[in-house]
Formats: structure tokens, C-alpha cells, sequence
């Protein structure tokens, strides 16, 4: 009754306005906000709270530790499009969640975490679970703050979900003391959030569009790179639109996948590190460039002064301190991607470009994803490539980081938004499977699969018996190699084959994950993989496949660090297995 | 290059941390950082001397505006600007070399505003280049400490303003 802002607040009676404690008003603002699921772990200063929380109609899910509850609630935000909630306590639960947070600030999902904080006169004193979390989480946030006066923590609240989920999202963190959660105050009516130093732009320059328009008609070899910016605005649709409208070649980076269907002919899958050839090599040639909610990331440009040499650069963003930032853009255009894409397609014609396209087909021809399928042994890249098969675009693929995320990017076909969650700028091992967890519980009826790395996976595994408890049906597919594989890769190629440290002896994972209460099976013949996925898919309860996969397989192709992206290694195993 | 930046802030707590944390994790120079209330009780200024080129500073001036808490951004690099140092300086003061000192004091036009029976406390006022030279010139006798606010500046009047004023 109170949810729509435009309501006319001196209408309601005062009797709507009740006098409530603090942890009463929490928790009546979060469900006035929309979340009707928190994760969270209690604790001494946040009592009060999930004393409100005990018979709240909010669905509430308690992971083993608050590092995965803050990853479930990114992989619950990237799945569903809405803001992810985490309430934890003071001290070593608010520490604890910095990995995660940190991990949703890199690739721009909207949290709200709320953190109890000693009583408001200790603060400073080195109490018992006192920890400087403001300060502790003050770069890892998009914003945070902490509630002085009761008075003003509904407004506060609200505020973190506005920032949180406007402009480029992220994560905004509200510590609250524990004497604020039982402090009393007056209910405040909900009116238009106004805060005079944060604006993000609504639309975009239609003068800018127009240049970027004219640009595009004019370029022969235009390359469309788009990021992550694209899900986050849900402008997939647009994009598809655009791009056939003017007819572009459409590249994506890894946050981006997901925003193109890359069964298309006119997709060049993803670009950068580990990117396909074609794209590389399209994007080394191009005339054009016309990035779109990407952000010219190391692992994306490779030496950032070879980049796209032949190019001019538009680059639409909603944040202006990414233009420019890394590579100097020609045209900017700050904005929504929604609207701004809507705008473009309205304004571009549409050019044929055959001998583009045709030497883009060439490429794709020449040096397509190989890997050596004739082999015998168990290869990373066949599981991977199997799973895409049963499971199709229907499946939502989570990853943790290394060699099984760059080979889920390459050998998965992706095609849907928000299909595709993994962690990309801060390559948080360990995300995985608590970010499957709250994929699952955004997306109850979706298909979840997580695919992970041995040592991604160890880092987290606890977090087992939180979808077992709470009956999440994941699927989780170990790539395990024995090695922390990426690491790994780097010491074969540049430390002498000196493997120092990157081993470590894994449990039977299999083993393990019937002991947590879930389903494990182990796999460990090329022969075995069509049927273990298939009885994976059967399954009802978590379930967990050890696919114990050769062990020195290698991610190509590879632009190394320092070189430009043309320059990948790589390319000549491929032609060998032609 | 020195740039000076001037930014409008809400006056709340935290604000100070989050820009001077935001600095220090993008690897940005300071020079100097003043800040202080304006008229409205409700929002400070900060005046911000950084050290870069021009692409840096660029990033500075948007990483600012990204603050949540940071309201306005001004750049005054290529503007003509008043800009402004204050500085308590204690100087050891012998009492022959007493009349060169003052003269000293006087030739800046700064002010004596305390005076022990060794040192002297002189506030001087002005940019930055006259604050170094007034205590390269002290340095001879042996300066005892001295403490500097930071720039603070505003942009000049353009002619088209000051006409529209008169």
C-alpha cells in the first residue's frame, strides 16, 4: 500500500506512519524494497534483528560462511536482475563478506549488505567483533555508510537500494549499530529518493548517438564489442536489433556473454586473453570499433597500445569514468545501453560489408576452438562441450575461475542473458558454487549448473550442505585436473615447467559430496561422460560429477601479458590438428 | 603538472574518507587537500591540488564525481584562478638578527602573530610560491616547525561577469 512513490503521502493517516524500532523499520523497508529473499548469518550485535527476521515473510537462507552467502547473493542478483540482500554481524561477519563484495563491485551487481556494528559508544574502542567496516569496505563499495540516528535509517536503506540498482550498479553497505536496532523512531512516508551528488544519467546524448550513427554508416570494417553493461541494462534485445540493423560482426567479453547468441554466423564469440582468433584478429583490423558496456579491461586489450590500432573508438557507457580510462575514445556516449541501442538501431542503415564479413569468415574458417578431439583420454574441453549438448541455452552456467571458466567461455555456446554467471574482474576462485546456490534460489525451476576447477571448488565446498538443506537441486561439474590449472599453464609456459606450489591432493570430491547429504559420482573415462551427464540431469538433489580430466591440458588460444592481441599463442596447434 | 580541482561535498560524516580513499586507491598524487564549510551549512569544499597529466587528471575529475557524497566537480586547469596557502611558520629570532627578520615580515606582507624569546610566529598568506620563497628565506636562521593549510582557490571572473556586474 505504501509501495508507489508517487503516492501522495499526506493521504495516509498517521496510523500508517507507527512508531517501530530500528530492527523493525530494516526489516519492513526491506520488504517494502522487494526482497522477499535475504542470505545472511546472525550474530551477538545483529539479535535484534533476526529476532524480527524469525517470523518475517521473507525467505531467508543461512550460508556455512558469510563469504558464500555474499557470492550467493551476487549469483541470486545476476541470475534474476534483482538486487541481492545480505545481512551479517559485526566484526569477523562483516570481514568476512569484503571477498564478495569486492567480487560484485568488479563486475557491477547491485547488493545491499547490511552489517551490525558494536553499540554506537564503543565504537573505536576495540570491543568484542569490532571491526572498522566502513573503512574496511570503503573501495570494494560503490557506497557505504553508517546509521548515526535511527532517525535516519529507513531513508538510508532505501537510498542503498537506489544506489545499488541505478546508474552502474554495485554493491552499498549499510553498518548499523546495535543500539540503533533497538532504538525507536516513526515510520517515514516513502517519497522520491533525491541525493544532490548522485545523478546517473537516464538516457544518452542524442547528438552523440547521431555521430556515433553516421560513423557506423561510414565504416567497411566495424566490429560491435560488448560487456557485461549490456545484461546489467537488459538490453540484449537492443543489441540483437542493432546489430542487425546496421549488420555488425558482434564479439562479447566474458561478462558479456550471454548478451549475443553466438550461434549466429555474425558472432565472433568472445575477445581478449582467451578469446577466439577471429575476434582478436577482427578487432586488430577493424575501422571501427563500437563498445557497449564493456570497459577495455588488461585481460580484454592486451598491451593497450597495439589495441585496435586502425580503429575509431565509440564507447556508450553509463559510467563516464570509464570512457577514456584505458584506451582514448573518439565518440562517447554516456547512458542507458537500453536506450541508447534502441536509439542506434533507429538511426543506422544497414550495409552490406561483403568483404568484411568475408574475411571474417576466413578467419572462422582457418582458426577455429580446437582442441584435440581425437584423443583418448578425458579432455576438459570434450566434458564441457558434452554438457552444452544436453543442456543446451536452457541451463544457467555458473563459474568459479581458471582454466575450466576460459574453457566454459570458449565451448559453451551461449545465447541467453543472464545464463552465464561467472566472476570476471576480480577472478574470485571459489565463487562458483555459492554463486550457483543463489542462481538456484532466484531461478527455482531453471536448470543450474555450475562448472568449476578442483581448487576453485575446494575453496568453497562447505557451502554443499547449504543446497542440501535448503533442497537446491545445482549441478555441479568439477573440471578436475589435479592443478591449480591456470597458475599452472603460466609456470609451464613462463617459469620452466617449475609447477611451484599449484598441486594440491584433492578429497574424492565424489566422496564428499555424499557425506554433505548430496549426489556424488565420479568420472574418469572419456566413455563415461554422455551417460554421468545424463543421470546428473535426472537428478533431484544436488549433485556433484568429478570429471577427472587430463591433467596438462592447456587454455588456447593465448595472448600473453604484454602482447597485443593479434599476437596469440596458440594458433599453431591448432593448424596441427586441422 | 600541479592541477587544482575544487569539489562541492555533503558535509557528512565519512566524506572526507571516502575521496582521500578514493585517491589513495587509484594511485592519484596530491599535493594539497583543504577542506572546509561553505555558506550552507550542508555542504563543504574541497580544494585539491594534484599532481599528473592531463589524462590523469580527467580520471580524477570523474572518480570525484563518482563519489556518491561529492556533489559538484570543478577542474580550474587552464582557468585563471585566485589561489591561496596560509602558513604559521616558526622562526628562530636572535636578538641581533631581529630588524632583518621583521623586514623580512614586512617585505611579504605576512604578519607576526606571536613572538617567544627565541623563536617568532609569522602567518603569511598568498600562493603557493610566495609561501616557498618566504621560507627558503627563513631557512637561514633556522626554522623551528611550521604548518601549511593547503591551497584553497577559486576561478577568476571572467571579463563578460565582471561587466555583466557593474
Amino acid at each position: 500500500m505504501k509501495k508507489n512513490p508517487s503516492q501522495d503521502s499526506s493521504r495516509q493517516s498517521p496510523s500508517d506512519f507507527p512508531i517501530k524500532t530500528g530492527a523493525e523499520i530494516i526489516v519492513e523497508t526491506l520488504i517494502e524494497q522487494g526482497a522477499d529473499t535475504i542470505f545472511g548469518y546472525p550474530g551477538g550485535v545483529v539479535l535484534p534483528l533476526f529476532d524480527r527476521l524469525y517470523d518475517a515473510p521473507i525467505r531467508f537462507i543461512i550460508p556455512r560462511h558469510e563469504q558464500g552467502g555474499t557470492h550467493m547473493a551476487d549469483g541470486y542478483a545476476r541470475a534474476s536482475g534483482k538486487v541481492g540482500v545480505i545481512i551479517v554481524t559485526s566484526g569477523p561477519g562483516a570481514c568476512n563478506l569484503t571477498t564478495g563484495i569486492a567480487n560484485a563491485m568488479m563486475d557491477s551487481v547491485p547488493i545491499v549488505a547490511l552489517t551490525g556494528q558494536v553499540r554506537t559508544e564503543l565504537i573505536g574502542n576495540d570491543a568484542f567483533q569490532e571491526a572498522d567496516t566502513t573503512g574496511i569496505t570503503r573501495p570494494i563499495t560503490k557506497h557505504n555508510m553508517i546509521v548515526k540516528d535511527v532517525k535516519d535509517l529507513q531513508q538510508m536503506i532505501r537510498e542503498a537500494f537506489y544506489i545499488a540498482k541505478t546508474g552502474r550498479p554495485g554493491p552499498v553497505l549499510i553498518d548499523i549499530p546495535v543500539d540503533i536496532e533497538v532504538a525507536k523512531c516513526q515510520l517515514q512516508p516513502l517519497k522520491e529518493i533525491s541525493l544532490p551528488g548522485y545523478k546517473p544519467p537516464q538516457k544518452g546524448h542524442l547528438r552523440q548517438i547521431k555521430m556515433a550513427a553516421q560513423a557506423i554508416d561510414k565504416s567497411d570494417k566495424p566490429v560491435l564489442y560488448a560487456g557485461g553493461g549490456v545484461i546489467a541494462a537488459d538490453a540484449a534485445k537492443e543489441l540483437h536489433s542493432f546489430a542487425q540493423k546496421a549488420n555488425l560482426p558482434v564479439t562479447t567479453t566474458l561478462l558479456g556473454l550471454g548478451s549475443y547468441d553466438q550461434s549466429r554466423p555474425e558472432s565472433l564469440d568472445m575477445l581478449g586473453m582467451h578469446g577466439t582468433a577471429y575476434a582478436n584478429f577482427a578487432v586488430q583490423e577493424c575501422d571501427l570499433l563500437i563498445a557497449v558496456g564493456a570497459r577495455f579491461d588488461d585481460r580484454v586489450t592486451g598491451k593497450v597500445k597495439t589495441f585496435a590500432p586502425n580503429a575509431k573508438i565509440i564507447h556508450i557507457d553509463i559510467d563516464p569514468s570509464s570512457i577514456s580510462k584505458n584506451v582514448a575514445v573518439n565518440i562517447p556516449v554516456v547512458g542507458d545501453a537500453k536506450f541508447i541501442l534502441a536509439e542506434l538501431a533507429k538511426e543506422v542503415k544497414h550495409k552490406e560489408r561483403k568483404e568484411w564479413f568475408d574475411k571474417i569468415a576466413d578467419w572462422k574458417r582457418r582458426y577455429p576452438l580446437r582442441y584435440d578431439t581425437r584423443s583418448a583420454g578425458l579432455k576438459p574441453q570434450y566434458v564441457i562441450e558434452q554438457l552444452c549438448e544436453a543442456a543446451k541455452s536452457e541451463a544457467i552456467v555458473v563459474t568459479g575461475v581458471g582454466q575450466h571458466q576460459m574453457w566454459t567461455a570458449q565451448f559453451y555456446k551461449h545465447s541467453k542473458p543472464r545464463h552465464f554467471i561467472t566472476s570476471g574482474g576480480l577472478g574470485t576462485m571459489g565463487f562458483g558454487l555459492p554463486a550457483a546456490i543463489g542462481a538456484q534460489v532466484a531461478r527455482p525451476d531453471a536448470l543450474v549448473i555450475a562448472i568449476d576447477g578442483d581448487c576453485s571448488f575446494n575453496m568453497t565446498l562447505t557451502e554443499i550442505s547449504t543446497a542440501v538443506q535448503y533442497e537446491l537441486p545445482i549441478k555441479v561439474c568439477i573440471i578436475n585436473n589435479g592443478y591449480m590449472g591456470m597458475v599452472r599453464q603460466w609456470q609451464e609456459l613462463f617459469y620452466n615447467k617449475r609447477y611451484s606450489k599449484t598441486h594440491i591432493d584433492n578429497p574424492e570430491f565424489a566422496v564428499v559430496a555424499q557425506a554433505l547429504g548430496a549426489v556424488g559420482i565420479a568420472v574418469e573415462k572419456k566413455s563415461e561422460v554422455k551417460s554421468a551427464i545424463a543421470k546428473m540431469l535426472a537428478e533431484k538433489k544436488p549433485c556433484i560429477v568429478d570429471f577427472k580430466v587430463e591433467r596438462e591440458e592447456n587454455v588456447w588460444p593465448m595472448v600473453a601479458a604484454g602482447k597485443s592481441l593479434h599476437e596469440m599463442d596458440g594458433l599453431d596447434i591448432f593448424e596441427s590438428m586441422a | 603538472m600541479k592541477h587544482i580541482i575544487s569539489a562541492l561535498v555533503q558535509n557528512k560524516p565519512g566524506v572526507l574518507a571516502h575521496v582521500a580513499g578514493m585517491f589513495a586507491a587509484r594511485a592519484f598524487n596530491i599535493d594539497s587537500l583543504a577542506v572546509g564549510r561553505t555558506d550552507d551549512p550542508a555542504l563543504s569544499r574541497m580544494t585539491i591540488v594534484v599532481v599528473g597529466d592531463d589524462k590523469v587528471v580527467e580520471q580524477v575529475r570523474k572518480q570525484l564525481a563518482k563519489v556518491i557524497d561529492v556533489v559538484k566537480v570543478q577542474d580550474f586547469s587552464g582557468r585563471e584562478v585566485i589561489a591561496r596557502d596560509l602558513m604559521l611558520i616558526c622562526v628562530h629570532i636572535p636578538p641581533e638578527k631581529r630588524p632583518e627578520i621583521l623586514a623580512l615580515v614586512e617585505m611579504f606582507k605576512a604578519k607576526v602573530v606571536d613572538i617567544g624569546q627565541r623563536f617568532v610566529m609569522v602567518e603569511v598568506v598568498g600562493p603557493e610560491d610566495k609561501i616557498e620563497a618566504f621560507v627558503e628565506a627563513c631557512r637561514p636562521y633556522g626554522v623551528k616547525n611550521l604548518a601549511r593549510t593547503g591551497t584553497v582557490a577559486m576561478g577568476r571572473f571572467d571579463r563578460q561577469e565582471v561587466a555583466d556586474n557593474e
